[in-house]
């Protein structure tokens, strides 16, 4: 059977048809250009790194960066022994996840195996609401309640002082635990619950499938989340700007006040630093190491979950 | 009496070694969600104790100051609406075209799609204040050069909270059900008819809520914005986005700063201020998504 003429030009797509279908490539260039937008803040932020780090280690010899440890860069002459701000942000590292790592993992293993579903719903929106405080808030924490009421007592070596290492350090590590307990608590979620039956069936108390089953099946998902909070520990700034002072002390003990990385960066830009000068390199200095130590381990993190995951189903 | 001598010897399995070692690590179970919980009430009632004498209207009428007793937070409250609803609008737009089109126009063996997700990845771990710096650079000084501005610090948090929001975004077009697709397109309709009158319009409670998340942490975010200017006190409210300006995570910083005891119950004031905000901000959101829930 043959096509009529008036089939045949139904077929054809109309005038209004092909306008619409040219809007239609229009609107996906369009959103594609969007979309790729995401990449140009990387790129952004790379570029914006690099050119003033070049700068830096043009004007400050690298064998003056990593082989003094007086960090003045802003004083008159200055020094710029980048040492103390590693120490710092070791220390204020370590204390936090030392205080987020376990907690937030004997958080997750409650909520998963002991809490009731009635504790459950209200335990979780709590957790919710400290993960929602801002660092601000916890900063001013620090300062008024951590620092006098917590940080003074628990120190065994020394004095305490009003600005502190440890008291950044703990104040750091209570505001990644809620952050800790949902990382570590989808890491057991991924554990399949016929191991932790067979445990149970076996005649495991609750106590023996945490840390026999769950925590060893879970450990590569457990792994990365601990490294993550460790990547937020390095880069939080208002906290410790505010609770561990501002001058960048090398010093092994957490009782002084210290200076990481990221507070120093804040610290510089507190004060109007003029564009053509070497303190304003500085913050792009200090900003790419702390951007590739971030950016290291979190792409760390990612490699440990990929290559360490027990596939089971 | 067999079957009871059988759950008997059952029970004794449990040897008394073990029955402590139970105890000991619920205890410590125990412990770490005492830690969390007690932070968030001492952290709340410390504060509301410290802030209880400055909160009146004063507080919210009188402009930031160097002098306790007659400072306040009003340009700073009008600065953190004004860069938290700029960039709100800001990200949701880019947040938004971005997933539709990596959900609806692209799929993963898209190599311009993997390189975005890739992208997404890497940002969302980036430190806040690397932000500032990235915004310092190209924003207030370089190539945009826009100062200490409204308009440069509501660019710098679009580009903080992008990475967040369009994950949220992408999670509420796969929440889409495909049949509702179909069904658009059996009628005769185009994907972007589809996408415009169908998609989006389902995929909205799962939009906003995430939009909202995202702009509380805006709201709440003090780092970049020390590289941005927003430390002083500024006495008056933005008009543009060309102002001066400060927001309130930002006053707070400075009020803790600040020497003097009395600057303690100012600043503590001013947090709660800012917690109800973000409270009002998180059950706008709770409602959101309870009304737009839907089950297909």
């Amino acid at each position: 059977m043959s096509v009529t003429q008036s089939e045949a030009a139904s077929l054809q797509p109309s005038g209004r048809k092909l306008r619409q279908q040219r809007m239609e490539r229009v609107i996906v260039v369009f959103l594609a250009v969007i979309a790729a937008s995401g990449v140009l803040i990387t790129t952004g932020v790379v570029f914006a790194l690099i050119g003033p780090t070049i700068d830096f280690f043009r004007e400050v010899k690298i064998t003056e960066f990593l082989g003094s440890t007086r960090w003045y860069p802003l004083y008159e002459p200055p020094d710029f022994g980048v040492w103390p701000l590693v120490v710092g942000t070791f220390f204020i590292m370590l204390i936090a996840v030392t205080i987020a790592v376990p907690g937030g993992l004997g958080i997750a293993f409650f909520l998963s195996e002991y809490a009731s579903p009635r504790t459950r719903r209200i335990l979780k929106p709590l957790l919710e609401i400290l993960a929602g405080i801002p660092t601000v808030v916890f900063g001013f924490f620090a300062l008024y309640f951590i620092s006098p009421n917590i940080a003074s007592k628990v120190w065994p070596i020394g004095e305490v002082g009003f600005y502190s290492g440890l008291a950044a350090g703990i104040t750091v590590g209570l505001m990644i635990l809620p952050m800790m307990t949902t990382l570590a608590e989808d890491a057991m979620a991924a554990v399949p619950r016929a191991l932790v039956e067979g445990a149970y069936a076996l005649g495991a108390t609750k106590r023996e499938a945490c840390t026999g089953v769950i925590f060893q099946a879970g450990l590569s998902g457990i792994i990365a989340a601990a490294v993550i909070a460790m990547s937020r520990a390095i880069g939080e700034t208002t906290i410790v700007l505010l609770a561990a002072g501002s001058d960048a002390v090398f010093s092994f003990n957490p009782g002084n006040p210290m200076q990481t990385m990221a507070s120093f960066i804040g610290f510089a830009g507190m004060g109007d630093q003029p564009t053509d000068s070497t303190g304003y390199r500085t913050i792009f200095a200090v900003g790419s190491m702390l951007f590739v130590i971030t950016f290291g381990l979190n792409v760390m993190s990612r490699k440990i979950v990929n290559r360490f995951r027990e596939a089971y189903e | 009496m067999s079957v009871a001598f059988a759950f008997e010897s059952l029970r004794d399995t449990t040897s008394r070694g073990r029955k402590i070692r139970d105890r000991v690590f619920l205890g410590g179970l125990w412990a770490a969600t005492l830690v969390a919980l007690l932070t968030l009430i001492v952290l709340v009632v410390t504060t509301y104790v410290d802030a209880r004498g400055k909160l009146n209207f004063d507080l919210l009428r009188n402009f930031p100051s160097p002098f306790p007793q007659d400072a306040g937070i009003q340009s700073a409250l009008f600065g953190s609406l004004w860069v938290v609803l700029t960039s709100g609008v800001l990200s949701l737009f880019f947040a938004v075209g971005s997933a539709i089109y990596l959900e609806e126009f692209s799929n993963s063996s898209n190599r311009l799609q993997r390189l975005i997700t890739l992208n997404i990845q890497t940002l969302a771990g980036v430190p806040s204040i690397v932000y500032g710096v990235l915004g310092l650079a190209f924003v207030v000084r370089g190539p945009i050069g826009w100062g200490f501005t409204v308009g440069s610090a509501s660019v710098v948090l679009t580009m903080m909270v992008l990475p967040m929001m369009i994950v949220a975004s992408r999670e509420a077009l796969k929440a889409v059900p495909p049949s509702l697709r179909e069904g658009a397109y059996a009628l005769g309709a185009t994907k972007w008819q589809t996408i415009s009158r169908q998609v989006l319009p389902a995929a909205t409670g799962g939009i906003a809520t995430g939009s909202i998340l995202g702009v509380s942490r805006a709201l709440g975010e003090s780092a970049p914005l020390i590289l941005l200017g927003a430390l002083a006190y500024v006495s008056s409210n933005p008009t543009g986005f060309d102002s001066d300006y400060t927001v309130l995570p930002l006053l707070i910083f400075k009020y803790a700063t600040e020497a003097q005891e009395e600057f303690r119950a100012v600043g503590a004031a001013a947090i709660i201020v800012l917690l109800v905000l973000l409270v009002v901000l998180n059950m706008l959101a709770i409602i959101i998504r309870d009304k737009t829930r839907k089950s297909w």
